[in-house]
């Protein structure tokens, strides 16, 4: 367990007046919260710390407490004793300690051990508005490629509640899905919050994605491509026949119209297949095929 | 009107004490929409979670309502911005090996 600065967290030091630390504290809070960095796990834990920092150093007995212990707090003997009076001032009854000054902020809640360990757990939230609406929760789903090519039934358990999803086909890498009524239970009977899902899909197929556009890359060999002729290639979930014109150029692409990926939430639409072909040049030539290779080359030359 | 999804703005109001101009001022500003159903004020469900944020910055930071437009404002920027940004990352696979 490691020792927390607290001045540290709110940029002030050891000598600022309530004042500073309340002016300190919203100025670092405007810059923090959570509802002003959607998606920013650094700003959360930043805004966490901040919170704790704040109902420490804004209440007078739990800053005098802190000063006094917080250097010393390895001795653990010291720390114990106080920590013991502290619970049975609670048990007693008596006045709480809690957090005075302003309003603790949402979206703290997690102290850290260090601080339990000094003011305990019996503190947290006394002033704390619990939101009407159900907490949300977030999930991430880690797919392969080929099990979103098409729609299928999935139970994922979160929280500890089995929940059957419909995962439809075409659903891309990042994508957020919201699951409406599956987030914590709400307060007062307010509404129950939400899931968020992002799908986290991995490709570890021959194709390249694009939106709902695939991309392969097909080896020919040197005399289809100079003669023309069929090969086989491998489509997303299948083989397709394809005719390679004569003389048909390294890196020449082809599309296949609807040999794509599904189209998120659009029914039998694919996006198309574009296949590169690239040349194999023989390598390893017999004598024969040198002997051959040079009459060509002299048909060729002037 | 089938009043499930339906919340009574007062419920809101005392369960966050706040006022309820506050809402109106919201509305006024496009940022909410308040129906009247029999002579009473309801917000629909879906846009609670929307509303909380609003309540948590206007308390928690003493945002006002027109901060509050600029807020969200600035917010759907970002949002519109990471989701440019999965797209984009996701085109770059085709390039890397």
């Amino acid at each position: 367990m490691a020792f927390i600065d607290y001045y540290k967290i709110l940029e002030v030091d050891k000598n600022a007046t309530d004042a500073d630390i309340k002016k300190a504290y919203r100025k670092l809070a405007r810059k923090y919260h959570p509802d002003l960095n959607p998606n920013d796990k650094d700003a959360e834990r930043k805004f966490k710390e901040l919170n704790e920092a704040n109902e420490v150093l804004s209440n007078p007995e739990n800053r005098k407490k802190y000063d006094q212990y917080g250097e010393n707090w390895e001795h653990g003997e010291e720390y114990e004793k106080a920590r013991k009076q502290q619970q049975q001032y609670q048990h007693s009854g008596g006045q709480h300690g809690g957090f005075e000054g302003f309003s603790g902020f949402s979206g703290g809640g997690d102290y850290s051990d260090f601080f339990e360990s000094m003011f305990g757990g019996g503190q947290r939230g006394s002033h704390r508005n619990v939101a009407f609406k159900g907490q949300d929760f977030n999930a991430e789903l880690h797919l392969d490629l080929k099990d979103v090519y098409t729609t299928h039934k999935r139970t994922l358990t979160i929280n500890g509640k089995n929940i059957r999803l419909t995962i439809p086909a075409g659903v891309e890498n990042g994508q957020v899905i919201k699951i409406a009524g599956q987030g914590g239970e709400g307060a007062n009977n307010g509404p129950k919050g939400d899931l968020y899902l992002t799908f986290n899909i991995a490709n570890n197929t021959n194709f390249k994605l694009d939106k709902h556009n695939l991309y392969a890359t097909v080896d020919i060999d040197l005399y289809t491509a100079v003669l023309g002729g069929e090969i086989t290639a491998n489509t997303f979930d299948g083989k397709v026949k394809l005719t390679v014109k004569p003389g048909t150029q390294n890196g020449t692409k082809v599309k296949l119209k609807g040999k794509g990926f599904p189209v998120y939430k659009k029914e039998g639409e694919f996006g198309d297949l574009y296949i590169s072909y690239n040349i194999v040049l023989p390598t390893n030539l017999s004598h024969k095929e040198i002997e051959l290779f040079s009459e060509l080359s002299k048909l060729r030359e002037k | 009107m089938d009043k499930n999804n339906w919340i009574l703005l007062q419920t809101i109001c005392s369960h966050y004490q706040v006022e309820s101009s506050f809402f109106t001022n919201l509305r006024d500003l496009g940022l909410i929409e308040i129906e009247v159903i029999e002579q009473s004020l309801y917000i629909n469900e879906n846009q609670v979670h929307n509303l909380e944020r609003m309540i948590r910055l206007h308390h928690e930071l003493e945002v006002n309502p027109e901060g509050i437009d600029v807020v969200f404002n600035l917010l759907q920027k970002i949002e519109n911005l990471q989701k440019e940004l999965i797209t984009t990352q996701n085109r770059l696979r085709l390039y890397e090996n």
